[in-house]
């Protein structure tokens, strides 16, 4: 018997019984589907949080305050830490392949122009923020350099703030102030948009030693480095450290590389679109125990067909083919309508809904044809085995 | 082409062992046109199944084509079976949701022969038994005559030898039926060799040789 041959006559049979096919693929269908629209989403999820950490730029360091151990309180509940300051910012942008260094610090603060008032989000920042954000400036330009220790009161204001305070008139050379302090607008950045939900364009940025007189703070947040792409993370790493330990004689720091970061995220990410996987795998074993359940009754149905068929020359491999090749063309229809709904699913959610973050993966599209293959044949064997060990003299008398 | 020597078939039925066969000697020449009657219980259906190797004898050995074909395994007989013998049933075992055509078809797919020839050996089938006009019609939109007729050409398309009837006509009315023994005649006619099961005795008694048999037993050659 020919291959062609099974399959056609398998084919047949599941079309002969179409709303019962139709009924049993859609256990195929909905598990497919499913499994390709979740793991679209978690992809596109993992694609959209990756990109928001990289449009910052990939060779960046961080440095924060405090040691992280398992043991014992933070450093902000007992203060044994010695804080990060401008100086150690100036000293660590003085290393070796060290492009940049930026010491920064976050706050809010009510902004005030003529007779308009907002608060918004201060950063206190150093002159190197178009460098190492990646933020380029539209007008005007930024906050200048060598005036980390005793800087004069300029301010650079962010897209939306400037088109807030001052609309259609230009803010550059304009006073504002913040807090208390009054302050000169050198130059407004380009728009950046949302970086995981904070808005970068509603900002104002200040000189970090201005930011630190008016938050009242002895020392900065965090220390963000811009290093040579062409060096290795590593030694980088190890010069910050020492030197550090050096200024502070401990090591009461913590140092981030965007790699160490970008890793984590990406294995959590990983994890979180397997995880939905597995979600549309529950409906997938559903699917295949209907088509467990409909081979399981075909089988009890037609015992008189496989006395024929026996009777008329067909060995057993022949009837076990037969039926697994029915249970396979019932999931392999299934799973191709199931691939295509999905895709058509996911195409419609970025169509419809353009914020959510959809990405076809590919790689778990192939695995849930092949998984549909797999489920045929499991969902198959059984019944099949049933069918084939029928003695032909009994099953022609059944009926 | 057949022989049957002591042949024995002995069925466990709870605690009774049922002597469905006993020691039966039969020779069926090439060509040959044999009727089986007896009562219902006489074992004239074992017989046939032994006959058409879908049972297997308890004891005694069964010659087919100068082959002993009682040390056989199962897909060495069923083989043989698509080879050499065609079925003609009481109650027709048509497919039904395959057509006419597609029907007659299955033993030769089962045989593996290319779809080219198949079809040509399906239209001449039909053109044999008279429903040329009834290929693609389904079994329950065909009378019960022209199943009969669908399932003679299924059984011929083969060309096999011995030609095995049980009660060919014991579901069809008298005039169809009467077509139907007709039609296996004829086939009988082209030295193919046709045994008979059947009750009727007017219909036993057209075979050139007839076989009775009582309790298991041959009475009669």
């Amino acid at each position: 018997m020919q291959y062609f041959d099974i399959i056609n006559l398998a084919y047949k049979t599941v079309i002969s019984h179409k709303l019962r096919s139709i009924l049993t693929a859609l256990g195929m269908v909905i598990g497919i589907a499913s499994v390709i629209v979740l793991t679209s989403i978690g992809r596109g999820v993992h694609a959209f949080v990756l990109t928001e950490f990289t449009q910052f730029g990939t060779n960046l360091i961080a440095v924060f305050p405090g040691k992280t151990t398992t043991l014992g309180l933070s450093g902000a509940t007992i203060s044994t830490v010695r804080p990060l300051s401008i100086a150690d910012a100036i000293s660590l942008g003085e290393l070796e392949n060290i492009i940049a260094a930026l010491p920064l610090v976050q706050g809010n603060a009510r902004i005030e122009t003529g007779k308009k008032q907002r608060r918004t989000t201060v950063l206190g920042v150093g002159a190197a923020v178009p460098e190492i954000w990646k933020i380029k400036v539209a007008r005007g330009r930024f906050l200048p350099k060598n005036e980390q220790a005793n800087p004069r009161a300029f301010a650079v204001l962010g897209d939306k703030l400037a088109a807030q305070l001052f609309a259609k008139t230009s803010p550059l050379g304009q006073r504002i102030r913040i807090g208390n302090d009054r302050y000169r607008v050198l130059g407004v950045m380009e728009k950046k948009g949302q970086m995981m939900g904070f808005d970068m364009d509603d900002t104002v940025y200040i000189p970090t030693a201005k930011a630190l007189e008016m938050f009242n703070r002895e020392s900065v947040m965090e220390i963000d480095l811009l290093y040579n792409k062409n060096t290795q993370v590593k030694a980088i790493e190890k010069q910050i450290s020492n030197l550090l330990q050096r200024r502070h004689g401990r090591e009461d720091f913590s140092i981030i590389t965007q790699d160490q970061m970008l890793k984590s995220m990406d294995s959590i990410l990983n994890i979180l679109t397997l995880a939905v996987a597995a979600l549309g795998g529950i409906s997938l074993l559903v699917g295949s125990v209907g088509i467990l359940t409909i081979m399981t009754v075909a089988v009890s149905e037609r015992i008189s067909e496989i006395g024929l068929l026996r009777a008329v020359g067909a060995e057993k491999a022949m009837i076990f083919k037969l039926f697994l090749s029915e249970a396979l063309v019932l999931s392999v229809i299934g799973g191709v309508i199931g691939i295509f709904l999905g895709i058509f699913i996911v195409q419609s959610i970025k169509f419809m809904v353009p914020g959510l973050p959809v990405q076809l993966a590919w790689g778990y599209i192939c695995t849930a044809f092949i998984i549909s293959l797999l489920i045929g044949v499991i969902a198959g064997v059984i019944p099949a085995i049933k069918a084939a060990r029928l003695r032909p003299l009994e099953a022609l008398r059944s009926e | 082409m057949i022989e049957l020597e002591s042949i024995h078939r002995i069925f466990q039925v709870g605690e009774q062992q049922v002597h469905a066969l006993n020691n039966i000697n039969l020779t069926i020449k090439k060509g040959e046109y044999v009727s089986i009657m007896g009562p219902s219980g006489s074992g004239k259906s074992t017989l046939l199944n032994v006959i058409s190797l879908l049972d297997q004898p308890s004891s005694g050995k069964y010659t087919l084509n100068n082959q002993v074909v009682t040390e056989l395994n199962d897909d060495q007989l069923a083989q043989i079976r698509r080879k050499n013998i065609g079925f003609i049933f009481q109650f027709f075992h048509l497919i039904a949701r395959y057509s006419a055509a597609e029907n007659i078809e299955i033993p030769m797919i089962l045989a593996g022969i290319p779809v080219k020839e198949r079809k040509l050996r399906v239209e001449e089938a039909l053109v044999d038994v008279g429903l040329q006009s009834r290929a693609y019609h389904r079994p329950d939109q065909l009378s019960g005559g022209q199943i009969q007729r669908v399932a003679i050409a299924r059984a011929i398309i083969m060309r096999p030898q011995i030609l095995l009837a049980d009660e060919p006509t014991g579901n069809l009315d008298r005039r169809s039926g009467e077509e139907i023994i007709e039609l296996i005649e004829s086939l009988n006619q082209k030295k193919m060799t046709l045994v008979m099961i059947t009750h009727d005795e007017i219909l036993g008694c057209r075979a050139q040789r007839r076989i009775r048999l009582v309790d298991g037993k041959i009475t009669q050659l």
